[in-house]
């Protein structure tokens, strides 16, 4: 069916293969999270309601937050910078590299440094950076975009990887996945200990304790880490919570949706570069705290999107996203999560991207999933306004103009006639109604039979009798 | 705001104002007609106010909040005084209720609009919640798919439904695959996704008639109109019903009405 929306028409046209691959992950993760909440707890969504208000609250008081947070990492020994776009937090990581004679960088996975593109341009200023993630190892290799923010390759098959690791020289082709696996682990084991920094995002900073929380389920992050004399994190501002305390209501939520997981399997606390006292680990710790356009949001009336935990559980469950695939949203963050985020951290792309709040049937099933409460329906509809109003083509073509529907909705005797009227549409094949919204709805479904009035005039009489 | 939570203390009694829903003026006659017959087989007094029209969600949901207000205004105009509004379709609430706070957020009239919401009920939240109702007389010889629309979702209508349905003699309640799933129909959605729209219908009509149900039913016309629709063009003839037709139904089965 011919469409207007890029979404729709990627949805269409996209290989029956990687939907089905992508419906039947995001279908059984889904379930599973349900699954593990319900038997979990008793009151799942009052875990969810509490996390949203956490985040609410120390989203309101960022400044304070802020503050302490950088100052107890300062007191634990670490450096603290702060980026207000992507090129200052990029010029700040190659800095410390520059300065510290660094060459390498093995990185683990992180939603902020794609967000700013970090890896081609620390490349183009002749790093090597390896990305230890497996998925975003597959992704590196490939030259290509994660489509999912926990399961960066949820659109390849083990087939394609296959092919990829026999390219890439890491064996002959074999897509049994536990060869895969090891391949991978062999090759980045020497990465790790020739790197010079490690770099890692963050899943929460405390504010009390400055202590970085870090959740993988390879390791990796901790490797990462470990085996540098450097560590650098990027952590975007809204990352913040009040406590340690809070760890744990976060840290149980954040595995249980992301992959059904009680806990992730490794969960570090970072207090700061090696004391002393420890043996090993990194004698510098660097964090770059990015605003990148979050102050922007976090004054717009669409803030509560920056509680986002980054968990994924909200394009699991999005039936739009089970179709369309996450390159469909033409951005780092997919799924309804980056229908609302995406548009509102593009700056003057923002136009480009206008489109993706459009991409939902407002069915709620994020809202209901999502750890920290984020009103995601209402956000859309709030951008929807916004496009409307700004006359963003591209996020209103194919959506019909209501003005004339206003009018007649407002004016109760031409309703009524119109009622009457209408009776005509039974005796004409509406099929050939020559208006585009019209062959939208009868391409695939048939009109009801018109009894405008019918029910009107039953009421009525009924009281005469 | 968050999930459609539905609003406290709403006014409760047998004076009612029925809003009808736009759907159910153009094309759904004898689902407004089985909402009049059962409310007042409990007893209520029904006021139809004339001038009604719509509750202003397609231009909403579409992105048209001017719009949208336009149609709102007329509707919180049209249904004045304090009686309980009540209305066969658990969106066209969610709309009153929830979808025109935002839409009015920044307007001087918000408190009208909020007055509006304060007393509408989705008819069969209303009839357990508000009347107390909490077992449904009759008889119903039938197995039902039961779509829970998207706007039941954090609202007491969905327990509402399955409490009333559970009760009724004869019925029983099919279980099927992805119940939580969207329809695909969303308004204007519906049209300027057509592609993802039919594609989560087939879905819906597929997981709702692999039980083989004698009936598929919902508490939105909205719904209906699009996956029954989609249904019809298929050839399928499998019956489907509103959740007041069942209700109406089964009195009239029982010989009560």
């Amino acid at each position: 069916m011919k469409s207007h929306q890029a979404i729709d028409i990627t949805a269409r046209d996209l290989n029956a293969e990687i939907k089905q691959s992508t419906y039947l992950a995001s279908k059984a993760k889904t379930e599973k999270r349900k699954a593990i909440l319900e038997q979990d707890y008793q009151d799942p969504d009052k875990l969810r309601e509490i996390a949203g208000l956490i985040k609410q609250h120390t989203l309101e008081n960022l400044d304070r937050y802020l503050a302490q947070a950088e100052a107890n990492l300062i007191a634990n020994g670490s450096q603290v910078h702060f980026a207000v776009d992507g090129d200052a937090a990029n010029q700040k990581v190659l800095q410390i590299m520059q300065e510290n004679g660094a060459k390498s960088m093995v990185k683990s996975k992180s939603m902020v440094t794609e967000e700013i593109e970090m890896l081609p341009y620390l490349e183009k200023n002749g790093m090597e950076i390896v990305e230890t993630d497996l998925g975003e190892f597959i992704v590196q290799i490939d030259d290509d975009q994660p489509s999912h923010i926990v399961t960066p390759i949820i659109h390849k098959n083990r087939r394609q990887i296959a092919e990829s690791f026999e390219r890439e020289g890491l064996g002959e082709y074999n897509d049994d996945p536990e060869t895969i696996t090891r391949r991978a682990r062999a090759y980045l084991r020497q990465k790790y200990f020739d790197a010079d920094v490690g770099l890692t995002g963050a899943n929460f900073v405390s504010a009390e304790s400055g202590r970085i929380a870090i959740v993988t389920n390879e390791g990796n992050a901790r490797f990462s880490i470990a085996a540098n004399k450097i560590h650098i994190a990027v952590v975007g501002i809204e990352k913040l919570i009040p406590s340690d305390r809070d760890f744990s209501l976060f840290l149980n939520l954040i595995g249980r949706s992301a992959t059904a997981q009680q806990l992730t399997v490794y969960n570090q606390f970072i207090n700061g570069p090696r004391s002393e006292n420890q043996p090993h680990g990194p004698e510098k710790m660097h964090v770059i705290f990015l605003d990148n356009r979050r102050t922007e949001v976090l004054a717009s009336e669409c803030n509560e999107i920056l509680r986002c935990i980054r968990c994924g559980a909200c394009l699991n469950v999005c039936p739009v996203f089970r179709q369309a695939g996450g390159h469909a949203y033409r951005s780092v963050y997919p799924g309804p999560v980056g229908a609302v985020l995406s548009p509102l951290l593009a700056g003057n792309r923002y136009p480009e991207l206008a489109d993706l709040p459009k991409a939902s049937s407002l069915c709620g099933a994020c809202n209901e999933v999502c750890p920290v409460n984020i009103p995601i329906p209402e956000l859309l509809l709030r951008l929807r306004d916004r496009a409307k109003k700004e006359k963003i083509k591209k996020a209103t073509k194919g959506t019909p103009a209501l003005g004339l529907w206003a009018t007649l909705c407002s004016q109760p005797t031409m309703w009524k006639t119109a009622l009457t009227m209408g009776h005509t549409m039974n005796y004409i094949p509406t099929e050939i109604i020559p208006h585009p919204a019209a062959r939208a709805w009868q391409h695939a479904r048939k009109l009801p039979k018109f009894q405008g009035g019918e029910f009107r005039k039953w009421f009525k009489n009924r009281n005469k009798s | 705001m968050s999930l459609l939570h539905t609003p406290p203390n709403r006014p409760s009694g047998k004076s009612v104002q029925l809003m009808t829903t736009c759907l159910c003026d153009t094309f759904y006659a004898d689902v407004a007609q089985a909402t009049v017959e059962i409310l007042e087989y409990l007893g209520c007094d029904i006021e139809l106010p004339d001038g009604q029209t719509c509750c202003g969600q397609p231009a909403f949901n579409g992105g048209d909040w001017k719009s949208s207000r336009k149609v709102v205004r007329h509707a919180v105009k049209t249904f004045k005084g304090d009686k309980p509004v009540v209305v066969p379709s658990g969106s066209c609430a969610a709309m009153i209720f929830h979808g025109a706070l935002l839409a009015f957020e920044k307007e001087d009239d918000l408190p009208e609009v909020k007055a509006l919401g304060e007393r509408t009920w989705e008819l069969v939240d209303f009839i357990v919640n508000g009347l107390g109702v909490t077992e449904w007389p009759g008889k119903f010889d039938a197995s039902v798919s039961f779509h829970s629309s998207c706007h039941l979702r954090g609202s007491n209508s969905k327990a509402a439904v399955h409490q009333l349905m559970g009760t009724i003699d004869g019925l029983t309640t099919k279980q099927f695959d992805e119940e939580e799933q969207c329809c695909g129909f969303g308004g204007t959605f519906a049209v300027s996704f057509p592609n993802v729209s039919r594609e989560m219908g087939n879905l819906k009509v597929e997981n709702l008639i692999k039980p083989n149900p004698d009936i598929v039913a919902s508490a939105d016309m909205g719904c209906m109109m699009h996956f029954g629709g989609m249904m019809d063009k298929q050839g399928m003839t499998i019956k489907r019903m509103h959740i007041a037709q069942i209700l109406r139904d089964s009195l009239k089965n029982g010989g009560l009405i």
